[in-house]
């Protein structure tokens, strides 16, 4: 019983980190490329790494989200769902994909920008520090709901 | 080469090659009515769902090589990846999903279809089925096909014409059936072992496009390779984001938990 609720426990986590992922990728996709056109498609100033990272990154998104929520549903007809430690994964999933994406891909790969404006310090600095804020909220979720799992256990 | 050599060989493509090309979809077609009727003869009723299925998997594919996009394909490279999204993708989901051996095997004395199935279960089989082998089949082709010179040299050789378009139909669909099972299938690989290769194969897909986007394939001009390429990037998401359902789907299926009883007779 014990490594069942840990699997579980562990399986929302990843549920939430995969659906988290994948969801921010498709908000950057939807809303920054197709809807403002902030983002471009491809801005040629990419070197050949960025493009194969940009290219399994986005694969890898598409798998997430759909992967993620089969993973929702196993959880559910388990009856195993926390719903506060499947939040705290997407908080995590999209925090750090987005934090990869400021920082890797946008600065260091050079895959595309965020905008292109003079200053773009100031939307990478924004970028980044809500990417951050996502993975905060997403620890102390992850942590708060171990230590649920930990005093069920040892009551039960 | 002169330029009116180059229109009578367009001109050769688009008229009389396109309808043989047509000619084995709609002999499948035949081929599968005729199926469907001798398995009803001898089983339960064959599900309509499934000749529809195939019906409109054919259709797709007849649109992608006979018709007006077929005919602005040859000249425009944005109606071409419309046209290689029905023919290499759409159209073999399509096929793929309506169990076509399965209706073979009903269809085919006991004697054949089990000389049949040892054929399914040979070696060469399981080698091209392998979710790797055909992912670089097919993947790997559309590669070589819109970075070299193929593609220009395929508007001019008939030959070559009906081979790239025989090849990327076959690759897509043995791409298809490696990685969702409706048939019955020998060589059968883990789910998880699917997942990867489906996420590098769409990768080179995706990345491919961008490739195209920034470099356009021979006597490709710039704007149509543009457009193109992101008909290819989005077009090929939505499809491979269909069989990432149907793969999941599966996958959720075959993990399901077991009866709650036995579950508590455990505990």
């Amino acid at each position: 019983m014990d490594m069942d609720t840990s699997n579980y426990s562990r399986r929302n986590l990843w549920s939430g980190i995969l659906f988290g992922l994948g969801m921010v990728a498709f908000i950057d996709e939807t809303i920054f490329h197709q809807l403002l056109h902030w983002h471009h498609f491809y801005d040629k100033s990419t070197t050949s790494v960025g493009l194969v990272s940009d290219g399994l990154f986005h694969a890898f998104s598409w798998f997430a989200t759909i992967g993620g929520l089969f993973l929702f549903a196993d959880l559910r007809r388990r009856k195993s769902l926390v719903w506060k430690r499947w939040i705290g994964g997407i908080y995590l999933g999209a925090g750090v994909f987005q934090l990869y994406d400021g920082i890797i891909q946008h600065k260091i790969m050079r895959i595309h920008q965020i905008r292109y404006v003079d200053n773009v310090i100031i939307y990478d600095v924004i970028w980044n520090m809500i990417a951050a804020g996502m993975i905060v909220v997403g620890v102390i979720l992850t942590i708060k709901t171990n230590n649920r799992q930990r005093s069920k256990e040892v009551a039960s | 080469m002169s330029l009116l050599t180059h229109i009578h060989h367009q001109a050769e493509i688009g008229g009389w090659t396109s309808q043989l090309l047509v000619v084995p979809f709609l002999l499948a077609l035949l081929l599968y009515i005729t199926g469907v009727k001798l398995s009803n003869g001898k089983y339960t009723k064959w599900p309509l769902k499934r000749t529809l299925l195939f019906t409109s998997g054919i259709i797709f594919a007849v649109i992608a090589l006979a018709g007006p996009i077929a005919e602005r394909a040859h000249v425009d490279f944005s109606y071409h990846m419309y046209a290689h999204l029905l023919l290499g993708m759409l159209a073999p989901l399509l096929l793929a999903l309506s169990a076509p051996m399965t209706l073979l095997m009903r269809a085919l004395s006991v004697n054949a279809s089990r000389k049949l199935t040892r054929i399914l279960k040979s070696k060469p089989i399981s080698v091209v089925t392998d979710p790797a082998v055909a992912t670089v089949l097919n993947i790997g082709g559309l590669w070589v096909l819109y970075t070299t010179a193929l593609y220009e040299a395929m508007h001019q050789h008939v030959g070559l014409y009906l081979f790239v378009h025989f090849h990327v139909f076959l690759a897509g669909y043995l791409f298809t059936i490696s990685m969702i099972y409706v048939d019955p299938t020998a060589h059968r690989r883990s789910y998880l072992y699917r997942t990867i290769v489906f996420i590098l194969a769409l990768a080179g897909h995706g990345i491919l496009s961008k490739f195209i986007y920034s470099m356009p394939p021979k006597g490709v001009p710039v704007e149509q390779a543009e457009s193109g390429a992101m008909v290819m990037y989005y077009g090929g998401d939505v499809i491979d984001g269909i069989i990432l359902v149907i793969l999941c789907y599966q996958w959720y299926k075959t993990t399901r938990p077991r009866a709650l009883s036995e579950v508590a007779l455990k505990g």
